[in-house]
């Protein structure tokens, strides 16, 4: 973004982003050619069709002069003429369809395959709201602009050609005059478009403001009225509304002039062809049918002008969608560990050998971190919110890869292992409760697809869910999903939990909730992890402190880094953070 | 749609004469076809160059006027329709801030917000283009049927039977594919839930391995997508071609018929040619309805959107109330068999809750979700009302409150953290618009805010981002208490506003909080024992009722819902510790 010469790069991205695109194309090539020959004998024929209409007129002289034998064939002739225009039309079309949409089909699944193999280190420095963008409104974007616009380019330049053709066979001087006008309507074009952009920009701006003030205020309605705010809120929205209405009136007449004066401007230009026709009929040039097919001629010419300066603007913007959806699959992905070992035999032992760390080289965290477990132990990990907690996570699973020293599960270096066999090792419960769009059955059978209903229900029940799931009014197969929000935080948790109970996983990673979830079920939750803890390694996030006591090693972490370990006999002796930490749940108000 | 025309009402002016001048324009290029028949059948016939330049001249005069009429109407358009959506905006936004919680939570914040933004702009977009083109692509349609009435009744009937025809056409693909479009659209919008959930759920669906699986399902939408989007442009695609063969058709027909009737000579070959243009523009005046009447659905259903919100009608309202005066003696918050529901025909969430709250008094809320402990408080600033019995604040109902005045009296901390987009002096300032940077300070102090304010650039002019999105969730939340500490309330009340605090910061917060207390009552909700155990009284809650009312040992010897969740959280040994 901060490139010295922004233009230069620009371009030189955008010829990238063609270059790429063109070969997404390539396996459409035929159909591609095919359209062009539809569109060239569409335009072909949408342009003959005045010249027919012109020699009917030329045979429809007067009162008593009309050659009925030659209006016959010409009749004939224009509506065959018409019908194999509107079917090469509509060929066209469906033929530009089938490639755009297959091209974008298959963009999207590309760029979507492309999160799903991303390090999580892109997803994570990376806002989601962006992402998303590119997998939908820029592929949506280069299919409007680059490959319609594209269809719209070709037919607009094919007619623009034709036309001067078609014009030039009857009559070199009123060609000329249509030729010379026109320009007046690119002029104005541009003057329009140019004033027009800059102020939907203005207008944009001021209308991003508001809608700024809006999202918060009105979104959060009951704060400003729990505090009375409303006439102050009342009072900074009109004035940003009155901002964005002066510029608006402003946006909105410049972009509604186009249509106005390109009507003037061909209004000028029909003018001109009338009287220079209408001078070269009676010096004998042009026959008065030839007059009306110029006439119409002058009346299309500055359309297609029109739409090419409107698909230019549009290609400039599909192409810079493009270069952003080429940029996202052009990243880094996590290299292939297809033909890594496999790890069969997880007997629960991970042992952490002098591993760094750091999510940017400037600020180093975690460094020379030791910690050996043995098969059954528990790990819990402590410390102040934010102090980065789930960068432990993060190594483990292998979601980061150290910077220097080693992991190693089962004795095995998790670097020489698949990602796949390390990961079904492990059980994963995290305080944020992720839960996919779908059925229950679908959501507990997450780690283990092809699960029976009776494993399903079991695992239901060791997790404390089928008592709630059963008094749902479709059981295990109420689809749940974001706006579904008849269950609690709490059984929620337990749903994962119960997505882990049906691997039996070897080694745990859980997280204590802190809050928000109701006593009853908290209880229930932590009765399901013990029971998962029973005989599994386990690692633990917590933050009750009767976990916490009874974990073979306590892991005290702050503002990223770890720094303090032991048990809690010896972390208490030692009287440090931890200590601090501990004695501080007990300060009576 | 039409009870909004009222936002109009200020821009009269601009929404008739709009049109108006737009009808003007119309009737100039409906003359031009005319015209140019006049030069073809005198001008050219007779050869008569002086003629053929004066009616040359007209076209062109026609053209200027024709320009300088539509840019007026193109300004009142402009003008109007802005004017419409400001007013619709202030009107709404005013409505609004009205509502009750009740309402707030039926419509749902996100859709306030969407109605207020984009269904307005639609709106606005669909005046804009109804002022400008509703009453000029009929009126061209009309015109040119009866222009060519003028020309020749006979050949008027290839009008009078093609414009219906065209129009049938039009709206039969229209109607087909509209549905179709918005199916699309809804694919489309799944697609984007299914990126947006594998983003949120990375991590899961790494630690279960099942990357493939999401890629085929995605896949399989995305090819659904691509079928959708063919089928829907197949049937979009016969549009142009159907109308172009059609009003073609009809261009043979006046050729054929128009010959026939010139052979007659009842017309001349110049009138031919203007029928032949008539036949063109009506073509271009139905495409343009066509456009217009998607954007009119559109508008349509957006109008509708709105109006639902105007419908609704704050249930709790403080109209004709005139400020009162406390009773003295009575206890600052009194709830005398208070039964609370969000709806009449819901459950209960609170049923009969009595209690008393003096000033200077501490008393913690706890129980589990659903209990009814944020209901409970957010009775007090009165943002719900009870079904029945009442809540009284320093002896007066609230229900007899001017808003102001009762809400004055209360600090109150939400459960979500929500900052606004401006300096910490700004969002310091929402309770006491007046409030000194000492103050703010004393208040911040309390919140052990003060430490991490002060490390900010600028400290208090520090600009904290929307959302707060510059600061850790614990930093947020300290401001936000912080926030409703300035200006000394009577009465403040934490609603769960602890949560993201680590226990140590949690614990200095209630300390401070203890500290300078003095009359101020304070109501801390909690699902943390360690939060509420110091507090003079616990209400517990259990399913909307009170299970227990006492201190901390009172309540763990006598309460069974109490010690059940004392338990959860605490070793024996640690209820026990520090009694």
């Amino acid at each position: 973004m901060s490139d010295k010469k922004p233009s230069a790069k620009k371009s030189s991205d955008s010829l990238k982003a063609l270059k790429t695109l063109m070969g997404y194309a390539s396996p459409y090539k035929k159909l591609f050619a095919l359209s062009l020959v539809f569109a060239l004998i569409s335009v072909a024929a949408t342009l003959y069709a005045p010249i027919l209409i012109g020699q009917g007129v030329d045979v429809i002289i007067g009162k008593g002069d009309v050659d009925f034998d030659k209006l016959i064939p010409i009749i004939i002739v224009l509506l065959v003429t018409v019908s194999l225009t509107a079917l090469c039309q509509w060929l066209m079309t469906v033929c530009t369809n089938k490639i755009t949409f297959n091209i974008v089909r298959d963009l999207r699944n590309e760029a979507f395959a492309k999160l799903e193999k991303l390090p999580l280190s892109y997803i994570d420095s990376h806002s989601h709201g962006d992402l998303i963008s590119r997998v939908i409104t820029d592929v949506e974007q280069v299919s409007d602009g680059l490959l319609m616009g594209f269809a719209q380019l070709f037919t607009g330049l094919c007619t623009i050609v034709g036309t001067l053709i078609f014009m030039l066979t009857i009559n070199f001087k009123i060609t000329l005059v249509v030729v010379l006008i026109t320009p007046l309507s690119l002029f104005v074009a541009r003057f329009v478009s140019g004033n027009t952009y800059k102020l939907f920009h203005k207008q944009s701006v001021a209308r991003g403001e508001l809608t700024g003030l809006i999202e918060e205020m009105t979104g959060n309605q009951k704060t400003v009225s729990a505090f009375g705010y409303e006439q102050e809120a009342q009072k900074r929205m009109q004035e940003l509304n009155l901002e964005l209405s002066k510029v608006s009136v402003k946006a909105i007449f410049f972009s509604s002039l186009t249509n106005p004066t390109t009507r003037f401007v061909n209004g000028l230009v029909y003018t001109g062809v009338g009287i220079v026709g209408a001078f070269t009929v009676f010096s004998g040039g042009i026959t008065v049918g030839q007059l009306s097919s110029f006439l119409t001629y002058a009346n299309q010419y500055t359309k297609p002008f029109n739409e090419i300066s409107g698909v230019i603007t549009e290609l400039q913007g599909a192409l810079a969608s493009a270069h952003r959806i080429f940029s996202l699959l052009s990243q880094e992905e996590i290299p292939d560990d297809r033909y890594s070992k496999v790890l069969e035999k997880i007997d629960g032992s991970v042992d952490v050998d002098s591993v760094d760390f750091s999510y940017t080289p400037q600020k180093p965290l975690i460094q020379g971190f030791d910690l050996h477990v043995k098969k059954g132990q528990r790990t819990a990990i402590v410390g102040p919110t934010g102090c980065g907690k789930t960068t432990i996570i993060n190594l483990l699973m292998r979601f980061y890869d150290t910077d220097k020293g080693e992991i190693r599960v089962s004795g095995e270096n998790i670097r020489e292992i698949t990602r796949k066999s390390l990961r079904s090792g492990y059980g994963m419960v995290l305080q944020e409760t992720w839960l996919k769009t779908g059925t229950i059955r679908e959501n507990i059978a997450y780690g283990k697809p092809d699960a029976t209903d009776e494993e399903i229900i079991a695992a239901a029940r060791a997790a404390y869910c089928h008592s709630f799931i059963k008094r749902l009014p479709l059981g295990y197969d109420t689809v749940i999903s974001d706006s579904y929000s008849t269950l609690s935080a709490g059984q929620k948790q337990l749903l994962c939990i119960a997505r882990v109970m049906l691997c039996i996983p070897e080694m745990l990673i859980l997280d204590e909730a802190t809050s928000s979830i109701d006593t009853r079920t908290e209880i229930l939750v932590q009765n399901a992890f013990a029971k998962l803890m029973q005989g599994r390694t386990s690692f633990i996030i917590a933050h009750r402190l009767s976990t916490i006591k009874e974990a073979d090693t306590i892991i005290v972490m702050k503002d990223g880094t770890i720094i303090e370990q032991g048990d809690h006999k010896s972390l208490m002796d030692k009287n440090g953070f931890y200590a601090q930490l501990y004695n501080s749940q007990f300060a009576i108000t | 749609m039409f009870k909004l025309a009222k936002y109009l009402k200020n821009y009269k002016l601009q929404s008739i004469f709009g049109p108006l001048f737009k009808l003007i324009e119309a009737c100039f290029e409906l003359a031009v076809p005319i015209i140019m028949a006049d030069i073809i059948d005198t001008g050219i016939k007779n050869q008569d160059s002086s003629y053929i330049l004066w009616r040359g001249g007209l076209l062109v005069l026609l053209g200027v006027l024709g320009l300088s009429c539509s840019l007026t109407a193109q300004y009142f358009a402009a003008k109007a329709s802005v004017g419409f959506g400001q007013e619709l905006r202030t009107a709404l936004f005013k409505h609004i801030g009205t509502l009750s919680y009740t309402e707030i939570d039926k419509l749902g914040s996100h859709t306030l917000v969407t109605r207020m933004t984009s269904d307005i702009n639609q709106a606005q977009t669909g005046v804009n283009m109804v002022l400008r083109l509703f009453l000029r692509s009929p009126f061209i349609v009309l015109g040119s049927v009866i222009m060519a009435f003028t020309i020749s009744v006979r050949l008027t009937l290839i009008f009078l039977i093609m414009s219906p025809a065209l129009a049938f056409v039009i709206y039969k693909i229209m109607s087909s594919t509209i549905p179709r479009y918005k199916r699309v659209q809804k694919t489309l919008d799944k697609t984007s839930l299914i990126t947006s959930e594998n983003l949120l759920g990375t991590r899961v669906v790494r630690a279960f391995s099942r990357q493939e699986d999401e890629k085929t399902e995605f896949e399989k939408n995305s090819e659904e997508l691509r079928r959708m989007q063919l089928t829907a442009g197949r049937i979009s695609a016969i549009m142009n071609p159907a109308t172009y063969v059609l009003v073609n058709l009809a261009i043979a027909a006046i050729l054929w018929f128009g010959g026939k009737t010139v052979y007659a000579g009842s017309i001349t070959q110049g009138e031919v040619i203007a029928l032949l243009n008539y036949m063109n523009q009506i073509l271009l005046a139905l495409l343009a309805v066509a456009l217009l009447v998607t954007n009119i659905t559109k508008m349509y259903a957006c109008a509708g959107r709105i109006n639902e919100v105007f419908d609704v009608h704050s249930s709790v309202s403080d109209e004709g109330n005139s400020t009162v005066s406390p009773v003295s003696g009575a206890p600052k918050v009194e709830f005398d068999k208070v039964c609370f529901k969000y709806s009449s025909d819901a459950d209960h969430i609170l049923e009969n809750i009595s209690f008393k709250a003096s000033a200077g008094e501490t008393i913690g809320i706890i129980g589990g979700t659903g209990s009814g402990k944020s209901s409970l408080v957010n009775l007090i600033p009165r943002f719900y009302d009870t079904f029945s019995g009442s809540v009284a604040v320093d002896g007066v109902n609230v229900k007899n409150y001017p808003f102001g005045q009762l809400r004055g009296k209360i600090g109150i901390v939400p459960q979500k953290a929500v900052l606004f987009k401006g300096t910490v002096r700004e969002n310091m300032q929402w309770r006491d618009r007046t409030a000194s940077d000492d103050q703010i300070w004393k208040a911040l102090d309390i919140a052990q805010a003060s430490e991490f304010v002060r490390q900010k650039d600028g400290q208090l002019d520090f600009e904290i981002l929307r959302d707060g999105k510059n600061l850790s969730g614990g930093q947020r939340q300290r401001l936000t208490i912080a926030r409703a500490l300035v200006g000394s309330p009577e009465i403040l009340i934490l609603d769960d506003s602890a949560s993201a605090l680590d226990l140590a910061t949690d614990a200095k917060l209630r300390k401070a909080l203890g500290e300078i207390a003095g009359s101020m009552t304070v109501f801390i909700v909690s699902q943390r024992i360690s939060s509420i155990r110091g507090a003079d009284r616990i209400i517990v809650l259990d399913d909307g009722r009170i299970a227990g009312i006492g201190d901390h040992a009172q309540l763990y010897k006598t309460c069974g819902v109490y010690k059940e969740i004392c338990l959860s959280q605490l070793s024996e040994k640690e209820v026990a510790q520090h009694e």
